[in-house]
């Protein structure tokens, strides 16, 4: 999926001229018109990806403005400490992958691995992270609508008993809500179902582009311990490090207006 | 602003033509006259770009020209203005045009009489606001149904509702046409100029039957349709039970699936089968007795005879014990 | 042999040798030709799934027996018809076969900007191309190429997984190829070659690219969200469970309407290209068509709701996108005056591609035009979801799409074996086509005025629609007769046909001034890049042997071998 996998890597011997220096593409003039299609291809591909995200972020914005209370009142299920946490992780990472980047750039490939080592750990404990409020909220039966355990029904009996034992949102047994699910409108109740579907695509869908990213550190860390970068040779990082940094701006969207509505 | 259609039309007319099936409603005419409107200046354009290519293409071919032709041209900014803006003027007319019959189409008239149509895969049903309940009636389909009957001369609207999932509720011979979204109601309306009897069809793909959601509009006169009317209120407990479970019958859409001439469809044809052995999907035999009729009726996906797959909808709550007796009856009495 | 033939010596065709040579390779051309060969081969998938449609609609189909099974099968063939065209051939086919093949060398460089993606999109269209395959024999597929919901998401069969599945990797190779096009026409231009000095063809590839790398991901989420309502019932397109099945409409038109598009802009971009060098002049009002090109990708995004003006959208935005909708027929309409005005006082040649280029001509002006019935309120009512629609895309897809497609493969194919292709066999096949097309479908328009419904498995007696469908299934016959005798001309030219010089038809596009076919890296030296890619005078004919041949030829220009350098 990478647009950089064109320049053939090896050592660098760093001196240009009309030769072409190993990682130079065979069907390109130079590294500057290597760098620059890479460049735009890079960007070209982080706007797909913008896309590709655009239409649940519609499906929000629609459903939000038609149902305020319903997407105001979910928002409570969600645990804002958690969430901030996956922020605060998620910006440590960008911070640690753009100094990567410049590492990549001076040759400094020590610091350069320990940057990729912790932008790993960072991305790892995102997922950690997100896994936790996940079995949570599969525990709590706060899911979407066609899920056999969500409790958000329109008609109460068609939640299942055991879910209405152990879920502390059904009846708000230890008053963290401001009502009981069991005690709303049914329609209201089984739009929260969508909320949650959409919660759950959106978070689902980013974390997927995580778990992408991380490979992607992986492949870029063998190739560093590899000795593979240096000052003429840094689009890989460059470019994986684009991509992480729009994969962290979406949490920056999604964090605010899925978390901190209520 | 006077709608289009209110203006006399020297265009109107109530056979079909080459390209249409007879106008039957008030707004018909102003849809042709939309159409024809685009289709002679499409034509013009069409005739005027063929004929310029099929000339240059003679009167410059290689064999009369040469290898090289003279200098010429390459662009002509008054030319290319030119053919840009007159075409776009003709489209700004044909939009405003399409507009204007458009917010026709659009706006309900205050006295309308709203009939509901209930569609579901894969048939219609029609329900008056007088309690009358009517369905299907297209003359291919043999289910017996009345159609959606409605009266000449007065506008109606119709409520569209589904059960399951897209259909659209399509009347050529009225120029109408509006999806019907599960979830929601969407409305359609027409004022019937013609008596007669005119198709309906399903226009949103709904599923293996989607050809077969058929029926009709039968245009009737003020005074035949409030007979009608009057005669659709039957007293089931009057007629002999096997007439009254051919009302039962008709009113609940049943041949959209099973059929009473011995052909298979989506169901099994069911003129004698009453008293029969019949083999499930599981093996077992079973008789097609009272209660198995019943079961079939209230909890259909339990017991499907072999061959046939589970998707019969359940009438449990929409047929009464003595709905449910009378249909036994009918079925009974196709055995002869 | 012409002397700018290589088939005699070493090209890129038999450089190197063995399957792994060419399944693994990097190379644009032959990465090209394995598009050109599995579109064509889906496309005769294609199309027999589309002559079990016409010979059910005519054949002796009884509506009264008809059975379920027949139904269903019936309903399959429209669905997996519709979708095996749209994504695995006509999106395709131009850009990846001919654009891929032709890109580079009329920017005269080695290669696009990302070789190896290039290959990566490949092997995504083989994936999705064996999903789809895949679906054929795991179930029933009826939804339609649209995939509506709640029918597509809640009363079919788990088929339709991998069909999405594989429509949606079909999209990430469509994206990567728009991205590779988008980068290799900004950043690997000669110096000379400034924007308004590109053929039109790589105008064309270059708005066809835009289109793909915005809509696509669009039609991706779309997709992935149909996936996801199936599997798991997510909610967002069930009524039953709060959502809207209108949503998936929009989402899916927001992609589905530019892909159109995506469709005819490339067949647009060889129609530039026919109509210069057959008229050995400069295409009339360069300027328009570049910027027309641009507009009809830009006003492509802000039309889709024309599809949906019954499906209960507001009534404030079915007018707003009729009026939009009219805004993208202008630049299509400039077009095509500027190729007409290209024929006057220019030197016609009626060769094979010219012939399709003439073709479409009028089937894109008929094409286009009904799509104005369309876009207008009033009558589209009345049409959406008959046969007058059917005819409208297939006149513009197959009519003007696949006509772009095929005068393209008659173009290009000396540069991509070395042999012509232009005699009687290969211009009945053209006209054939064109007879059989007009045949099949103008019975439809017809039908479709006279209320006929798409997507029926037959229709009653009484309907009147039988006379229609027997004349459309008529024409069906000619017009796969016609197809074959063109694919027949193409197979047979490669045994036997006519070696080809560097450049039989007289273009001073880049490509022409390498052999046929060209070696590995395209072009032996650089070929010269003097800046206006119409002006036909560069080059003169030297007869059936040699073809066209620079006037001016500059040292070791292995185009014209035995010619001494200009003093």
């Amino acid at each position: 999926m990478s647009t950089t996998t064109t320049a053939a890597q090896g050592d660098d011997h760093g001196h240009g001229h009309d030769d072409h220096p190993k990682h130079l593409a065979h069907h390109f003039e130079s590294l500057e018109q290597q760098f620059d299609a890479g460049k735009l291809g890079i960007w070209s591909f982080l706007l797909t990806e913008v896309l590709f995200f655009s239409a649940l972020f519609v499906a929000y914005t629609m459903y939000r403005s038609n149902y305020p209370e319903v997407f105001q009142y979910a928002s409570q299920f969600l645990d804002t400490n958690m969430g901030a946490l996956n922020t605060i992780v998620l910006l440590l990472s960008s911070f640690t992958i753009a100094w990567g980047v410049r590492n990549a750039m001076l040759g400094q490939l020590g610091l350069l691995k320990m940057n990729l080592v912790i932008t790993l750990l960072c991305a790892g404990g995102f997922m950690m992270i997100k896994k936790m409020e996940y079995e949570h909220k599969f525990h709590e039966g706060t899911l979407w609508s066609g899920n056999v355990n969500t409790i958000f029904r329109l008609d109460p009996n068609d939640v299942p008993e055991d879910m209405k034992h152990h879920s502390t949102a059904w009846d708000n047994r230890n008053g963290e809500f401001t009502m009981a699910v069991k005690d709303l409108d049914p329609e209201f109740r089984q739009k929260l179902g969508i909320f949650f579907g959409i919660y759950f695509c959106l978070t689902g869908l980013h974390g997927i582009h995580v778990l992408i990213g991380m490979i992607l550190m992986i492949w870029l860390l063998i190739r560093a311990m590899k000795g593979e970068f240096g000052p003429t040779n840094f689009n890989a990082v460059d470019f994986g490090a684009l991509y992480w940094h729009l994969v962290d701006l979406i949490w920056i969207f999604l964090f605010p207006l899925l978390y901190l509505i209520s | 602003m006077i709608p289009v259609a209110l203006l006399p039309t020297l265009l109107q007319h109530t056979q079909e033509d080459f390209w249409f099936p007879s106008q039957a409603a008030r707004n018909a005419s102003m849809v042709d006259e939309l159409y024809y409107f685009i289709f002679y200046v499409s034509l013009f354009a069409f005739i005027a770009i063929v004929l310029a290519t099929a000339i240059f293409a003679v009167k410059y071919r290689r064999g009369k020209v040469g290898m090289n032709p003279e200098d010429s041209p390459h662009h002509s900014t008054s030319i290319e203005i030119v053919w840009s803006v007159i075409p776009s003027l003709f489209m700004v007319a044909m939009f405003w045009y399409g507009f204007q019959d458009f917010v026709v189409m659009k706006q309900i008239p205050d006295n309308a009489y709203e009939i509901q149509a209930k569609a579901k895969k894969w048939d219609w049903k029609f329900v008056y606001p007088e309690g009358v309940e009517s369905f299907g009636g297209n003359i291919d389909m043999h289910d017996g149904g009345e159609g959606m009957v409605v009266p000449l001369g007065r506008p109606v609207s119709v409520r569209l509702e589904s059960s399951d999932v897209l259909h659209s509720l399509f009347i050529p011979n009225f120029r109408v046409k509006m999806d019907v979204v599960p979830g929601r109601y969407n409305y359609l309306w027409f004022e019937p100029t013609e008596l007669g009897e005119f198709p309906l069809y399903c226009a949103e793909y709904c599923g293996t039957r989607h050809s077969r959601m058929l029926a009709k509009v039968v245009v009737k006169s003020e005074e035949d349709f409030q007979q009608w009317l009057k005669d659709q209120v039957v007293d089931l407990a009057t007629l002999p039970p096997a007439e009254a479970g051919f009302e039962v019958w008709k009113k609940n859409g049943c041949a959209a699936c099973h059929n009473t001439e011995g052909v298979n469809g989506i169901g099994p044809f069911l003129n004698g089968k009453y008293g029969s052995t019949e083999t499930l999907a599981d093996g077992s035999t079973i008789t097609v007795d009272d209660n198995y009729i019943r079961e079939s009726l209230l909890d259909p996906n339990s017991k499907v005879v072999a061959g046939f797959k589970p998707e019969m909808t359940s009438f449990a709550g929409q047929l009464n014990d003595d709905e449910i007796s009378y249909l036994i009856a009918y079925l009974k009495s196709l055995n002869e | 042999m012409p002397s700018t033939n290589t088939l005699d010596r070493t090209n890129y065709l038999n450089a190197t040798k063995g399957f792994m040579s060419w399944f693994w390779t990097i190379d644009h051309k032959r990465l090209g030709l394995m598009y050109l060969w599995s579109v064509i081969g889906c496309f005769m998938l294609g199309g027999f799934f589309a002559m079990k449609i016409r010979l059910t609609l005519s054949g002796d189909v009884d509506f009264a027996s008809q059975t379920a099974e027949q139904m269903n099968a019936y309903n399959n063939a429209f669905t997996v018809h519709g979708a095996v065209m749209i994504f695995l051939v006509i999106i395709p086919s131009i850009p990846a076969a001919l654009g891929n093949f032709v890109v580079p060398m009329m920017l005269g460089t080695k290669d696009v900007a990302f070789p190896k993606l290039n290959r990566f999109s490949y092997h995504l269209w083989i994936i999705g191309a064996v999903l789809f395959v895949a679906t054929l024999f795991i179930g029933n597929l009826d939804t339609g190429w649209t995939f509506y919901p709640p029918y597509s998401t809640g009363h079919t069969d788990p088929s339709v997984i991998t069909a999405v599945l594989g429509a949606f990797i079909l999209g990430f190779s469509s994206i990567f190829t728009g991205l590779n096009f988008i980068v290799t026409i900004h950043k690997m231009r000669p110096p000379e070659m400034t924007w308004f000095k590109m053929p039109l063809f790589l105008w064309a590839i270059y708005a066809t690219a835009l289109i793909q790398i915005l809509a696509t991901p669009v039609i991706g989420i779309s997709l992935l969200l149909i996936l996801v309502e199936k599997t798991m019932q997510i909610g967002i397109f069930t009524p039953e469970l709060g959502g809207d099945p209108v949503f998936f409409q929009h989402l899916f038109w927001f992609y589905s309407h530019p892909a159109v598009y995506v469709m005819i802009l490339p067949g647009m971009g060889v129609m530039s290209e026919l109509f210069a060098t057959f008229s050995r002049k400069p295409i009339f009002g360069y300027k328009s068509i570049a910027l027309a090109s641009i507009a009809i990708a830009i006003f492509s995004f802000i039309v889709w709701g024309h599809h949906m003006f019954v499906s209960g959208q507001s009534e404030l935005m079915s007018v707003i996108f009729s009026a939009l909708t009219f805004s993208v027929a202008v630049p299509s309409a400039i077009k095509v005056f500027n190729w007409i005005a290209t024929m006057y006082k220019g030197s016609i040649s009626f060769s094979t591609p010219m012939l399709y280029g003439l073709s479409i001509i009028w089937l894109f002006g008929i094409g286009g035009l009904t799509g104005l019935f369309l876009a207008t309120l009033g009558t589209d009512v009345y049409f959406h979801d008959t046969y007058f629609v059917v005819a409208h895309f297939h006149y513009v897809m197959v009519g003007s799409a696949l006509f772009g497609f095929l005068g393209g493969i008659f173009y290009w194919w000396p540069k991509m074996y070395g042999v012509v292709v232009d005699n009687m066999a290969s211009k009945i096949g053209c006209l054939m086509t064109f007879v059989g097309f007009n045949m099949t479908f103008m019975p439809q328009f017809i039908g479709g005025s006279k209320g006929m419904p798409r997507r029926y498995a037959a229709y009653g007696e009484s309907a009147g629609f039988d006379g229609y469908n027997e004349a459309s299934t008529l024409g069906a016959m000619v017009l796969m007769t016609g197809l074959f005798i063109a694919l027949g001309s193409l197979l047979w030219s490669l045994k036997k046909g006519k070696k080809s010089p560097s450049n039989p038809w007289g273009g001073v596009t880049l490509e022409w001034m390498t052999p046929s076919p060209p070696p590995e890296h395209n072009f032996e030296i650089d070929p010269p890049v003097v800046g206006d890619p119409y002006d036909m005078t560069l080059v003169e004919w030297k007869g059936e042997e040699e073809g066209f041949l620079p006037v001016n030829p500059r040292a070791d220009d292995p185009c014209v071998p035995d010619v001494k350098p200009s003093a």
